[in-house]
């Protein structure tokens, strides 16, 4: 069950593409929420989040809590402040929530509109050099192996890392955000970075890992390329895809 | 006045600029080039588009990103699939076409006001399409932090085979309400 949902989620950009869904879904009126029926759905399929990641979790944990705030808040005696005089009438609760969607829906369309020019456009072919050709990334690593790059990480992992203190606060690294992180260093050393450089000296071996596992996506997508000039000679990673400048 | 060797038209030097240039051209550097003035280059470029049109070729000239381009007549992208293998196939994802349509919408605009329209993370889909050369730095907003402005790029209108941001549809925002800043897309920050 709990693998169901977790395929379904997926699927959605974020929280207000999946309360979308459930509104068309449920088929109800975007003006007027059902705010306890849809609250409930949204949090049903929240159940299925707990093996997703975290960075995606709690934007979805926001939105729950932001719907649970409008459902606290629908419940509240609407004519509690009716004798006070010159009281402006209370905003409808869900109306951030509903411009929200909106505000959503209509770029989610121009998003399709995009993707339908794309498709058009892809259909014409232009001179090859106005393609780009020349600043496609050339294909995969020159001369490094996996094994090559495993080896160097051995090398790292069995030094001896940063002196870990006996109690640690548990750590958050992410192959995303390291991925980032290893980007903007290449954009800072203007392309190329010694391997051993993207790893600092006070990382814990856990960072390290979660770094090289980063390297090896960027690799796999192609927008790094490792390059050693002699057999255990020094790895460098360089960017692949230089910007295009304009 | 065009430095053109004997028995060569215009029209032969318009076609040869337009076939070795690897962006765009604007009427302005063919202008400059052919020695005509800027409304004149133009005529000459749409004339070149007209001809190729009427003598049913198999490229015709497009105007693009404010300039104008050959290309293969899109009719016959099938054929050339079955014998050319284009590099980049791939579109973009749904959640970089998402974002792609904040920023053309609403440039120059933060990461932050992404976020908020969109309600998700999107600093890693703003790197790709940073990297892809999409969208740019325009500069930096006057608020807390000075965070980083982005807008589109001339790169993002051929890719998308605009003439110019005013060729995207407006944002008809539903409900009644009055779009808060712009119905349409404002022009582009810079000129290039």
């Amino acid at each position: 069950m709990a693998d169901a949902y977790r395929v379904r989620l997926e699927v959605f950009e974020g929280p207000l593409d999946l309360l979308l869904h459930l509104i068309r879904a449920e088929k109800v009126d975007i003006h007027d929420i059902p705010i306890a029926r849809i609250t409930t759905q949204y949090l049903e399929y929240l159940a299925g989040l707990e093996a997703l990641d975290l960075d995606r979790a709690a934007e979805f944990l926001l939105m729950a809590a932001t719907l649970m705030e409008i459902k606290a808040r629908m419940l509240l005696p609407r004519h509690a402040v009716e004798h006070v005089a010159d009281a402006e009438p209370e905003p409808d609760p869900r109306a951030e929530l509903v411009r929200r969607l909106l505000e959503y829906r209509s770029f989610r369309q121009k998003a399709n509109v995009l993707q339908e020019r794309e498709r058009e456009a892809s259909r014409r072919f232009v001179h090859p050099v106005a393609a780009g050709a020349s600043a496609l990334p050339p294909p995969p690593p020159e001369g490094v192996t996996v094994a090559d790059l495993v080896a160097a990480l051995l090398e790292l992992v069995g030094e001896p890392v940063a002196d870990e203190p006996a109690e640690i606060a548990r750590e958050q690294y992410t192959v995303r955000d390291k991925m980032r992180t290893i980007l903007r260093l290449l954009r800072q050393a203007g392309g190329s970075v010694a391997f051993g450089d993207l790893f600092g000296p006070r990382f814990s071996r856990r960072e390290v890992i979660v770094t090289f596992l980063a390297l090896l996506e960027l690799v796999r997508q192609r927008w790094v390329t490792a390059r050693q000039d002699r057999t255990y000679g020094r790895i460098v990673i360089c960017r692949a895809r230089p910007a295009m400048g304009r | 006045m065009a430095n053109l060797p004997e028995g060569f038209s215009l029209r032969a030097a318009a076609e040869a600029l337009l076939l070795a240039a690897s962006a765009p051209l604007t009427a302005a550097t063919v202008a400059e080039a052919l020695g005509l003035e800027p409304p004149a280059a133009e005529e000459l470029l749409r004339r070149l588009a007209d001809e190729y049109r009427r003598e049913g070729r198999g490229y015709e000239v497009q105007e693009v990103a404010g300039g104008f381009r050959l290309t293969t007549r899109p009719e016959l992208a099938p054929l050339i699939q079955s014998v050319i293998r284009r590099d980049q196939t791939a579109g973009l994802s749904h959640a970089a076409l998402e974002t792609l349509a904040v920023v053309a919408y609403r440039q120059p605009v933060t990461r932050a006001q992404i976020e908020q329209i969109r309600g998700v993370n999107s600093e890693w889909v703003l790197g790709v399409l940073l990297e892809r050369d999409l969208i740019c730095e325009v500069g930096r907003a006057q608020t807390l932090g000075r965070p980083i402005l982005y807008g589109t790029t001339h790169r993002f209108l051929e890719h998308f085979g605009l003439r110019s941001l005013e060729d995207l549809p407006p944002l008809e925002l539903e409900g009644g309400v009055p779009s808060s800043e712009s119905a349409h897309p404002p022009r582009p920050e810079r000129e290039s």
